[in-house]
């Protein structure tokens, strides 16, 4: 490749988890103190599982992403997220090996503002539009914390987009940009903070948004040489209602290009949340059409993208933003809400009480089975089998080191048995599982996740989902693991 | 070639603690109180044992690892002590090593003694066993109740029957072993219960209700064995030898290989046919006339008869129903109340079951006794229905 390749985004996914939390249940529990919250209880905010966070959700959204796509192409990976699991273990990695990427590609976690997704994206345009890099994958997750009864709860949400970025078959090809640097605090979340400390909304409305996004505007419009009118998608989270659409206006764009903030679906997913409409934008773009992608935090960045024609293509192989939402399950108990995010001291009984630490190096020994999935197929008998070993698992083959890596991650299986227990500790009792039996061949008893109590049985087809298996709250690790959910038949 | 087991090695004495909520015994008690009654039932002194198996399952609550806790707790005379840890097959598993060696010679009278403390951990149910290092990173989170409640849907998808049916019959297993426990001094739970009692129990692992599974108690048994010789020139009759000894274990197929469809025990079977062979059994429904299973939940002690080959496959819930296996049933199961009224001291049970079989054919089982047992069968199945140890011994009257 060779410089001023014509970059742009080649492909797009989206994850929005299934638990949708009942802004109301968020005002009934917490009026009794804060009365202003009635007022915000419209529609519900997307609430990560217990076991999701920002990592895997934005393996759910790269696996939609990457859906139709050779994994092998991908050359880059930048993962966008305010809400690492890691400070020191690249998140990235992790997100690489849960996906199967290749092992010589480059790989950085882009963080520490609001609008890190929207610089991650423009960064490996920027690199495929230099010919420094083939095929990008760029993901980005958020997974925010806050307190009980405020209005970063109501206003948040959980959710994942991932886009790949390259120079062919190139589905929205990137016009120009603009990024202005400018440390305005509207909040901040310092070292050893779990939680965003925030100034007055009406001096971020007013100072901030209204006079940092017109100046990014005005720029990327300028640099790629379009007029404001031709815009056909303003694409700028923001959870002031209404602001959008006014600085769209002051800036010559129509207000009915302003993209649907998500707020009464999903809520603002940080970092991701601008890749997250832009997803769902895509979902929605006619060929030929120009998007403009707004991202506020510290500055702004802007940028303007061309919908081509090779778009409806993908758009008909996607679950998207759109599917994750369709594949709702709503949620009313807010105690549930408090307990999934640490906000509860629940009493969780001896059970909780075992040691979970990780033996590294097993981890690593192994990390392509546990982290990607990968099991074995034998190459005498072809049987397909998990765990990978050395010795077939087939009684009439038993042919030893035949076992070639195989990626099962991607199977879909059936529920051959299977409990809910209230014995074993989990944090959703009772917990699910059961042998799962694969489509192309092997099985494994796994964890069920998503799941709707009263709706299993044998036979329910399943999808597997990358997740969390457990904390190592002790010293501050996870495990990771895939689990089973049954299939709802939205997904 | 193999010769087969069967009368080489004769039982000389037998002991059992009473099983329960033993809050005042620590492991150590509970194997002196099974061992003075096997060493006084056998008629001999401590010196006269030459070689020891005990077995333990969870370490961590109970003695430790080693050989040494039995070794010094019965002051045993510096002899070998090996230790047996085979999950819930441990006590059987023992007694295997301690007759297999006076088969061989190796010694003339040995003992085997299964001990587990489990009321120590401070909560109900099972402890969370220590799976290695690689398990805890794909296995799934489960308990046993969770593991062996499987084997309910699966049986239910291959036999087509429908849910209650299964729960009703599930229901029976449990109420037939209430009511053999209620008349037995050493059990745990002795109260007797009804079917609607079991349906309508709080759930543990769907479909297992409180009632579907076995308690957790402490517990200790022990057999000294030597050879029928042996045991006549010490003056015994009438004596009990061992007909039949086998072990199956897992070897990943049903946990990974897609020919195993969950709804019975693979390794059960393997055992169970290969016990038959070794006791010259052909018509096990006919020949075997009690037996002590693996009861750790309803719905294997239901599937197990199947696997034993005693009920026809697809069978069993209408034999249960039926009541083939009540105490006065065709082949009474659990005549000593099971693991459902005794609970599961793990290393221990195994040895308990055979000592319920050892007094049902001395004649000495008192308000239990059965009319002229000639064989009995003991079942212990340890890990989960997709991978395990299953043993299978049969004993029986010299001869028979």
């Amino acid at each position: 490749m060779t410089g001023s390749n014509v970059a742009g985004i080649t492909s797009y996914g989206g994850y929005v988890p299934r638990l949708r939390l009942d802004r109301k249940a968020i005002a009934d529990a917490n009026k009794w103190f804060n009365p202003s919250l009635a007022g915000q209880a419209v529609g519900e905010r997307s609430m990560a599982n217990w076991d999701e966070d920002s990592v895997t959700m934005a393996v759910e959204a790269a696996r939609d992403c990457l859906a139709d796509r050779a994994r092998e192409a991908v050359d880059a990976l930048y993962f966008a997220s305010t809400t690492m699991p890691f400070s020191d273990r690249q998140n990235a990695a992790i997100v690489a090996t849960a996906l199967a990427l290749r092992e010589d590609i480059a790989s950085v976690d882009v963080t520490s503002s609001m609008r890190a997704g929207s610089s991650a994206l423009l960064q490996a345009l920027t690199a495929a539009s230099a010919g420094t890099s083939g095929s990008a994958l760029v993901a980005a997750g958020e997974h925010r914390k806050t307190r009980a009864g405020g209005a970063q709860e109501m206003r948040f949400g959980d959710a994942g987009a991932a886009f790949t970025v390259g120079t062919e078959d190139v589905i929205a090809r990137l016009l120009g940009s603009h990024s202005l640097t400018i440390d305005f605090v509207d909040h901040f979340r310092g070292e050893g903070a779990e939680i965003d400390y925030s100034w007055e909304e009406r001096w971020i409305r007013d100072e901030g948004y209204s006079k940092i996004v017109p100046r990014a505007v005005t720029g990327a419009l300028e640099k790629s040489g379009v007029g404001a009118a031709d815009i056909a998608h303003f694409v700028m989270p923001c959870v002031f209602p209404r602001l959008p659409e006014k600085i769209a206006r002051s800036c010559g764009i129509d207000g009915e290009a302003v993209h649907d903030t998500l707020h009464a679906v999903c809520g603002e997913a940080g970092t991701a949340h601008s890749l997250v409409m832009l997803s769902h934008a895509l979902e929605q773009a006619r060929p030929g059409e120009k998007i403009l992608v707004v991202s506020f935090g510290q500055g702004c960045d802007a940028m303007v993208l061309e919908t081509t024609a090779l778009l409806p293509a993908v758009q008909a192989a996607r679950r998207g933003i759109t599917g994750s939402l369709e594949r709702r399950r709503p949620e009313e108990n807010y105690m549930k809400w408090l307990a999934f995010n640490g906000l509860v001291d629940m009493e969780l009984g001896m059970r909780a009480e075992t040691d979970n630490r990780t033996p590294l190096t097993v981890l690593y020994r192994k990390h392509d089975m546990i982290e990607g999935f990968i099991g074995g197929k034998c190459s005498e008998c072809s049987t397909l089998q998990y765990p990978r070993t050395r010795i077939c698992v087939n009684p009439e083959c038993k042919a030893v080191d035949t076992q070639q890596p195989y990626n099962m991650s991607e199977q879909r299986g059936t529920v051959q048995s299977w409990s809910a227990d209230f014995l074993t500790y989990s944090p959703d009792p009772p917990q699910h599982y059961g042998m799962i039996v694969f489509e192309e061949g092997g099985r494994l008893m796994m964890d069920f996740t998503d799941v709707d109590p009263g709706t299993v049985d044998s036979g329910t087809a399943v999808r597997l989902a990358f997740r969390i298996k457990d904390f190592d709250r002790r010293r501050g690790f996870r495990k990771y693991f895939w689990k089973a959910i049954p299939d709802t038949g939205a997904a | 070639m193999a010769t087969g087991i069967k009368d080489k090695v004769a039982v000389l004495g037998m002991g059992c603690s009473k099983f329960g909520e033993r809050w005042e015994s620590g492991a150590e008690e509970l194997m002196v109180e099974a061992y003075i009654e096997a060493l006084q039932d056998a008629g001999i002194e401590t010196d006269q044992i030459e070689a020891a198996w005990f077995s333990t399952h969870v370490d961590e609550q109970s003695v430790g690892k080693g050989g040494t806790p039995l070794s010094t707790t019965l002051r045993l005379p510096n002899i070998p002590v090996t230790r047996v840890e085979n999950f819930c097959a441990s006590g059987s598993d023992a007694f295997r090593g301690a007759v297999y060696a006076v088969a061989a010679g190796a010694c003339d009278i040995a003992l085997a003694l299964g001990v587990e403390k489990l009321k120590d951990t401070g909560y109900g149910g099972l402890p969370a066993g220590s799976r290695g290092t690689l398990q805890p990173q794909i296995g799934f989170n489960g308990s046993a109740p969770g593991n062996f409640a499987q084997l309910a849907s699966a049986y239910r998808a291959k036999h087509g029957v429908n849910k209650d049916d299964l729960k009703r019959a599930m229901a029976h297993v449990s109420v037939k072993s209430h009511a053999n426990g209620s008349i037995n001094p050493k059990a745990h739970l002795r109260k007797k219960i009804t079917e609607d009692q079991a349906i309508n129990a709080p759930i543990i692992a769907e479909p297992l209700g409180l009632f579907d599974c076995c308690g957790v108690s402490d517990g200790a048994a022990a057999a000294i064995v030597t050879t029928p010789e042996i045991a006549r020139s010490l003056g015994k009759s009438d004596l009990v030898t061992v007909k039949a000894l086998q072990l199956s274990l897992s070897n990943g197929l049903e946990a990974s290989h897609n020919s195993w469809d969950g709804s019975y025990f693979h390794t059960a079977r393997i055992a169970a046919k290969k016990a038959y062979e070794e006791a010259g059994v052909t018509k096990p429904r006919e020949r075997i006339s009690m037996m002590e299973v693996h009861d750790c939940f309803s719905i294997t002690e239901l599937v197990t008869m199947e696997d034993l080959f005693i009920s026809p496959e697809g069978g069993a819930v209408t034999d249960v129903m039926d009541g083939f296996y009540d105490a006065d049933g065709g082949v009474p199961c659990q005549i000593d109340g099971g693991l459902k009224c005794f609970g599961h001291p793990i290393g221990a049970s195994g040895l308990r079951m055979l000592y319920e079989m050892y007094l049902q054919l001395q004649g000495r089982a008192g308000e239990r006794q059965l009319s002229d047992p000639k064989l009995g069968l003991t079942h212990n199945l340890g890990g989960a229905p997709f991978s395990n140890v299953c043993s299978v011994c049969i004993v029986g009257a010299e001869g028979a």
